[in-house]
């Protein structure tokens, strides 16, 4: 649905250039949800504009929906929407409204339009606000209208920049379930985020962008595993030396520090280590008095990829 | 056909939010009956004046301030269109299939249908005043205050787009225009002013749609000042728009 080679975009400043994104490879398969991941100012946002027609690409190559992105910018707006982070609706104008003149921007008939604002509007669960002006609708009622502005088309790849920033835990809640069932419904969904529990609820596959560059690419759990895999936390009863001896040397531990009377082992697999893990421990006689697996998350993996928090630099 | 399409849903877009404000038409109007009603008696002891243009303080002036009407009601019109672009509006519609050319002219077209509304009520409200109109020359005059409204308002939505901010469009808009107002014969007749003055003036492409909306109104129809006014107005439209145009299928980044 989206491949890039080496895409490329620089901005020209009066004193010096800025490389906003600097040569990314994408490939995202029709049906997915990938989500793009990166703090703010990583070139997140840049790469969706020039993805979906906004912004001229530097250099690179990129189709997306089937059409070459330089050369038939036309037919690629035809087949995608677009959802930006600023919003899309105007205050004075009823929800209704906007929709339709979206879809009539499309090509769609009056009545065509009506009919399929009235089912978006439904689905949306914005029927009842539907012809009020959008200046007296709740952040979440906008940014689900701004959602369905996107969708009047029924494009086949929906860009969302930013889908709940700035929203309450409802309405981020309300917006996961209207993503999940965009993915039900076969639409291949592209968002940028930076928050990673999303990306990891949401997201078929992940890309992380850090400096216009990408970092680190797989499904949520390739990149947890990328990371060192799972880490086991032993505690045995008494000190700690005997089960570190007979724990190291096993080929199936990565890295395995002490810490606090306890022992932390990072592991390919931890629900094929933990049993291998106790028959060692229990042939050698050692007790235990504690034992937990704890799977990486995404935080991690953005650590490791970019030596910083990703919360650290969220606004 | 595809430009015409958008044009039109566009200009109705504009329109049902114009028609949603309907204060904006009679606030535009305001400022222009202040002046005939504060200002023109002024003229009236200036018509003997050697040098006054001939056809009474009203008929004079009145054509003047049609003209006014149009350049400040078309540089005025940038303020929403920065508040859409702020409200991601514009982007949107720029990932659709929409012609570009029909953002712009959509808008410009709700402008130019305002100005001719505010120019018919201007002119029958000047009308107990003493201004005697002809057939012909509200014609013409409607035809110059559609032509500087669709270059104005073109050159305003260029500006806004390119400053994409009230508080640097708004001193930019009002320090081009008072020149243009000063230097186009509006208040005073330019035959009053000293030669150095009305050279300046020559540069001023309004002044040429003032003295023709003079000289149509006082039964010169078809002087050559009159084809040259509207000549070099649709000139105004023409680079309006071209520029207009450009500036919206550019990347707003």
């Amino acid at each position: 649905m989206i491949h890039t080679r080496q895409l490329r975009r620089t901005f020209k400043g009066r004193r010096s250039t800025v490389e906003a994104v600097a040569g990314v490879d994408l490939d995202v398969t029709g049906g997915q949800t990938f989500g793009f991941l990166g703090p703010n100012g990583a070139g997140k946002t840049t790469t969706l504009r020039m993805l979906s027609t906004l912004l001229p690409v530097t250099s690179g190559e990129a189709t997306v929906a089937g059409c070459d992105l330089r050369r038939e910018p036309a037919k690629v707006r035809q087949r995608i929407g677009y959802v930006s982070q600023e919003g899309s609706s105007y205050s004075e104008v009823s929800g209704r409204r906007e929709l339709v003149i979206q879809g009539r921007l499309y090509g769609m008939s009056g009545p065509a339009a009506d009919k399929r604002a009235a089912e978006l509007l439904e689905t949306l669960e914005l029927t009842d606000c539907g012809d009020r002006k959008t200046k007296t609708y709740s952040g979440g009622q906008k940014r689900r209208l701004d959602v369905g502005i996107g969708l009047m088309h029924l494009p086949q790849l929906l860009f969302l920049d930013e889908p709940t920033t700035g929203l309450d835990p409802q309405s981020r809640a309300r917006m996961w379930d209207e993503v999940r069932r965009l993915r039900e419904s076969g639409t291949t969904v592209f968002l940028t985020t930076h928050y990673l529990e999303e990306a990891d609820a949401l997201c078929d596959r992940i890309a992380i962008i850090d400096h216009g560059r990408i970092v680190a690419e797989g499904t949520p759990e390739e990149l947890k595993r990328e990371i060192a895999g799972d880490v086991v936390l032993v505690g045995p009863e008494g000190p700690p030396e005997r089960a570190r001896d007979v724990l190291k040397g096993q080929d199936f531990i990565r890295e395995l520090t002490e810490e606090d009377g306890a022992l932390r082992l990072y592991v390919d697999r931890g629900e094929t280590a933990m049993p291998q893990i106790i028959r060692l421990l229990d042939g050698a006689g050692v007790t235990l008095s504690a034992l937990s697996l704890h799977r990486p998350s995404l935080d991690d993996v953005f650590f490791r990829q970019t030596g910083r928090s990703l919360r650290e630099t969220a606004p | 056909m595809k430009l015409l399409r958008d044009t039109w849903l566009m200009f109705v877009r504009y329109f049902l939010i114009f028609i949603g404000n309907p204060a904006w038409v009679i606030i535009g109007v305001i400022q222009p009956v202040l002046y005939l009603l504060l200002f023109a008696p002024l003229l009236k002891s200036l018509v003997h004046i050697p040098g006054f243009p001939p056809g009474g303080a009203y008929n004079v002036f009145v054509p003047g301030l049609l003209i006014q009407l149009g350049l400040f009601g078309a540089s005025g019109v940038g303020f929403g269109l920065i508040d859409e672009l702020r409200s991601g509006v514009i982007e949107r519609f720029r990932v659709t299939p929409v012609s570009r050319l029909a953002l712009l002219l959509g808008r410009a077209g709700r402008d130019l249908l305002t100005l001719i509304v505010q120019s018919i009520i201007l002119l029958a409200l000047a009308i107990p005043f003493g201004l005697k109109p002809t057939w012909i020359g509200v014609l013409v005059m409607l035809g110059l205050v559609a032509l500087i409204g669709l270059g104005m308002s073109s050159l305003a939505y260029s500006a806004a787009l390119a400053l994409k901010d009230e508080n640097s469009y708004a001193p930019l808009v009002f320090t081009l225009s008072l020149p243009l107002l000063l230097l186009s014969g509006v208040l005073l007749p330019l035959q009053l002013a000293p030669d150095w003055l009305q050279h300046i003036a020559q540069v001023n492409p309004l002044s040429y749609a003032v003295t023709a909306a003079r000289d149509v109104f006082n039964g010169n129809g078809g002087s050559i000042d009159v084809v040259k006014g509207l000549a070099i107005m649709a000139a105004l439209a023409v680079v309006g728009v071209a520029i207009g145009a450009r500036r919206f299928s550019r990347a707003i980044a």
